[in-house]
């Protein structure tokens, strides 16, 4: 896979002279004060729980593959890493707070990232895509076949522990969720603006002008595979606490990888918001058909018609957005907004 | 304008989605309403479609013939899971809210797991016939969850019995070598530990070999299997990894008759596709296949025919997955009628659902009553003990239909309850939970299930 065709990071603001921070931070306002005012529990639990957890998983592997230019497909088995650590953490470290062994989960997974990150060094594109094919089995082998990481459970399945403190009940967990993706967000969202983040375009962009130019390459791709895994860890605690409640290494197979990965082209590399967006196609989208579906069809068609109807919508959905604008879901609002701005009399 | 327009409808749809949940919540009078977290598609789609019909066919039989269950019309609605946990929960989650909700029946040990603490805190039953946690049969710590039937430790412990039977007794077992061959799942794992278990107390060696889902490509454990030179392979397996189990078996020259079949490796579906491979084929099932049972029949005269029947193929009418779900439907309209004996004919709370299959207690002759003489033997489900007492039997493939080898027999049931016990104590010690006596059994709530998960 080139990395040309991926785009800078727009320095000016999308939406005219209004500040760049406005916008996210309307989000989040809405997020923690509008929805808890209409949400039902299916909405926390069902709907925002995964899409948090994803969204997540997102913006931790749009800063490896967006920003740095390094594929990969290992991305389910970080947050599987994640998922049994914080919870062998909860287990095993009597009186550790919740948030101390989501922060050891993410460093855990962290490590693992750096270790099958190492090919990067040599390898490119596709042959490393494939190198990070690696981890995705060798974690879900591991996982499986040392049952001392699920407590020896006869099933392989571990009971995520209570969240405990304020965050019960669906209300509770969206809140914990929240708090968690809106900070990692912000930090990423920095951390791209830093000069580490002008390494890692630098990096994606062109290695050898990097090189020269003085970015340390071998430093700067091992960096962006361990901040991508960490966050991927932590998301995958949010996948297995605060949305499953309980989790199986099956949950964390090559499919939820490439969903991940469809998630920021759909959304849009290199971008922050694409995260979001296009966890909001892939995770929300088919939902909302689901329950559309069997809300208008349900006593028409049985329940495995209504899911290949689903499958065959999203599926063309997802090319047209593609042929209506490559750069994503991300770019394509920007241009709404463009378009939008030339129109209005004020310009 | 475009955009305007767009941003428009995607606001109705939302809207729309929401308000299908909100409307569902009107509440009507003397119905039971079974939430089904189907699987049509994906994988596993033959024993979905199969058992979700069978059962599906049973409720559409009671409505139609008597009217519901005393007067009680069963309801259901379908989501489709794809056998995935993710899909399983975000089904519950759609579905929990619905007034009335009798029983939860996932067909998966996966969503099962998952689902365990939300509907112990929703106080309404989980159905795992044939499968689920085995130390849910435990009713003290586990008191709505309930493995109907056969849970995989009575089942490995029928399929090492028959074993026996047929080397000519217990101690012949004495180092025999047995190869497992599991499905790479949380339904194929659960019985590691007890092969290696019944192993100490027989003397047989025992290699356990996992194959991961779904399991279409099986040339590597084959080989191994071919250098360990068992003397028996038990297929734990589940969907497409059957066929290609018994394809491979005979493409590596082991003899089909030395493999047996536990109660997910049972079906039409894992033996034709695999042709004459599959000719002399035996596994272990807890209900027989056939439509000469009176159910049957009545299913085809009064769903059938009138034209309600769930299966598309309706050669499939009597098979092992349709049977299994007629009975998996028969237990849950019974555990409804039992304990309408004591709250009155009306709609029940879950809890109340949940005495009932407590007291789920159908010998030979009620279940002769039932019309399926035949097709099940008995069960027998008390506070303490979620199974039941489900009786096994062995079948043979012929080539073209089952044939019955073997009579009814009976799990070891003394030699495990004192693991399921252990298992399920150290699982309430871990959770927290206070061990139920038989008078807690008898108190039930009277509020609806959603009642209590809307306090979160």
């Amino acid at each position: 896979m080139t990395t040309a065709s991926i785009p800078l990071p727009r320095p000016v603001s999308a939406i005219g002279r209004v500040p760049t921070w406005l916008l996210p931070l309307a989000v989040i306002v809405f997020a923690y004060a509008g929805i808890p005012l209409f949400a039902s529990d299916y909405l926390y639990d069902a709907i925002l729980a995964p899409f948090l957890a994803l969204s997540l998983a997102a913006v931790g592997l749009n800063i490896l593959t967006g920003y740095a230019g390094q594929v990969s497909l290992g991305s389910a088995a970080f947050m599987a890493v994640g998922a049994y650590a914080a919870y062998n953490f909860n287990l095993r470290v009597e009186g550790l707070p919740l948030l101390a062994s989501i922060v050891f989960a993410g460093l855990i997974a962290s490590a693992v990232g750096v270790v099958f990150g190492l090919p990067s060094l040599r390898l490119k594109g596709f042959y490393l895509a494939v190198s990070t094919l690696a981890a995705q089995f060798f974690v879900q082998w591991t996982l499986t076949k040392f049952s001392w990481f699920s407590n020896y459970n006869p099933s392989g399945v571990i009971d995520a522990p209570a969240l405990g403190y304020v965050f019960e009940g669906p209300h509770g967990r969206y809140l914990f969720s929240l708090s968690v993706v809106v900070a990692l967000t912000v930090f990423a969202a920095r951390l791209v603006k830093t000069q580490t983040g002008r390494n890692f375009i630098a990096v994606r962009d062109n290695e050898t002008a990097a090189k020269i130019s003085g970015v340390p390459v071998l430093h700067t791709k091992l960096l962006a595979f361990a901040i991508s895994s960490f966050i991927i860890g932590v998301a995958g605690v949010l996948w297995a606490f605060a949305y499953l409640r309980t989790v199986e290494p099956h949950g964390f197979n090559l499919d939820r990888s490439f969903q991940i990965l469809f998630i920021i082209i759909i959304g849009g590399l290199a971008t922050i918001r694409g995260a979001f967006l296009g966890a909001a196609l892939i995770v929300v989208l088919p939902l909302v058909l689901s329950r559309a579906g069997t809300f208008l069809f349900g006593s028409y068609f049985d329940s495995g018609v209504l899911d290949m109807s689903q499958r065959i919508l999203v599926g063309a959905l997802i090319i047209v957005f593609l042929i209506a604008e490559p750069d994503g879901l991300a770019a394509l609002g920007n241009r709404i907004a463009r378009r939008l701005r030339l129109r209005s009399p004020t310009n | 304008m475009k955009h305007y327009g767009a941003k428009t409808l995607l606001k109705g749809a939302v809207l729309s989605a929401v308000a299908a949940g909100s409307f569902a919540t009107a509440a009507i009078a003397d119905e039971q309403f079974f939430p089904l977290q189907s699987y049509r598609v994906g994988p596993y789609a033959a024993g979905g479609t199969g058992f979700f019909g069978g059962t599906i066919d049973y409720f559409n039989l009671i409505n139609t013939r008597d009217g519901g269950v005393n007067g009680v019309k069963l309801t259901w609605e379908e989501g489709e899971t794809q056998y995935e946990v993710e899909r399983g929960v975000e089904v519950y989650e759609r579905l929990k809210g619905r007034p009335n909700i009798a029983a939860w029946n996932p067909l998966s040990v996966g969503i099962a797991y998952a689902m365990i603490d939300r509907i112990t805190q929703d106080r309404v039953p989980l159905i795992t016939v044939n499968h689920g946690r085995t130390d849910s049969t435990d009713g003290r710590v586990f008191p709505y969850v309930f493995p109907l039937l056969l849970n995989p430790y009575s089942e490995t412990s029928g399929i090492i019995n028959y074993i026996a039977s047929k080397e000519g007794g217990e101690e012949k077992l004495k180092g025999k070598k047995i190869v497992v061959l599991y499905h790479g799942s949380p339904y194929g794992k659960e019985t590691i530990p007890i092969y290696e278990l019944l192993k100490e107390k027989f003397g047989y060696e025992v290699q356990q070999i996992e194959v991961p889902h779904p399991g279409n490509e099986q040339q590597a454990q084959w080989l191994a299997i071919r250098r360990y030179k068992p003397d028996y392979v038990v297929l734990r397996g589940w969907g497409v990894m059957n066929p290609v189990a018994i394809k491979t078996a005979q493409k590596t020259g082991f003899p089909v008759d030395r493999i047996i079949g536990n109660v997910w490796s049972n079906s039409e579906e894992d033996v034709i596709p695999a042709g004459d491979a599959a000719i002399g084929y035996t596994a272990i099932t807890t209900q027989a296949s056939g439509a000469d049972y009176p159910v049957l029949q009545e299913i085809v005269k009064t769903v059938y025919d009138g034209g309600k029947g769930n299966l598309e193929d309706k050669k499939r009418i009597g098979s092992v997955y349709h049977n299994l779900g007629i009975v998996n439907g028969i237990l849950n309209v019974e555990a409804v009628r039992i304990a309408q004996k004591r709250f009155g004919n009306r709609t029940l709370t879950g809890d109340e659902v949940r005495w009932g299959f407590e007291h789920l207690q159908l010998d030979p002759k009620r279940v002769e009553e039932l019309g399926a003489k035949g097709l099940f033997h008995s069960i027998n489900v008390t506070w303490d003990n979620h199974e039941g007492d489900g009786l096994v039997t062995f079948q043979q493939w012929d080539g073209k239909k089952w044939n019955v080898v073997s009579d009814w027999i009976a799990p070891d049931w003394k030699l495990l309850r004192p693991i399921i016990e252990k298992s399920a104590e150290a699982y309430a010690k871990e959770k927290g939970i206070k061990i139920r006596t038989s008078e807690d059994a008898d108190k039930v709530t009277e509020l609806q299930g959603t009642a209590s998960s809307a306090k979160n």
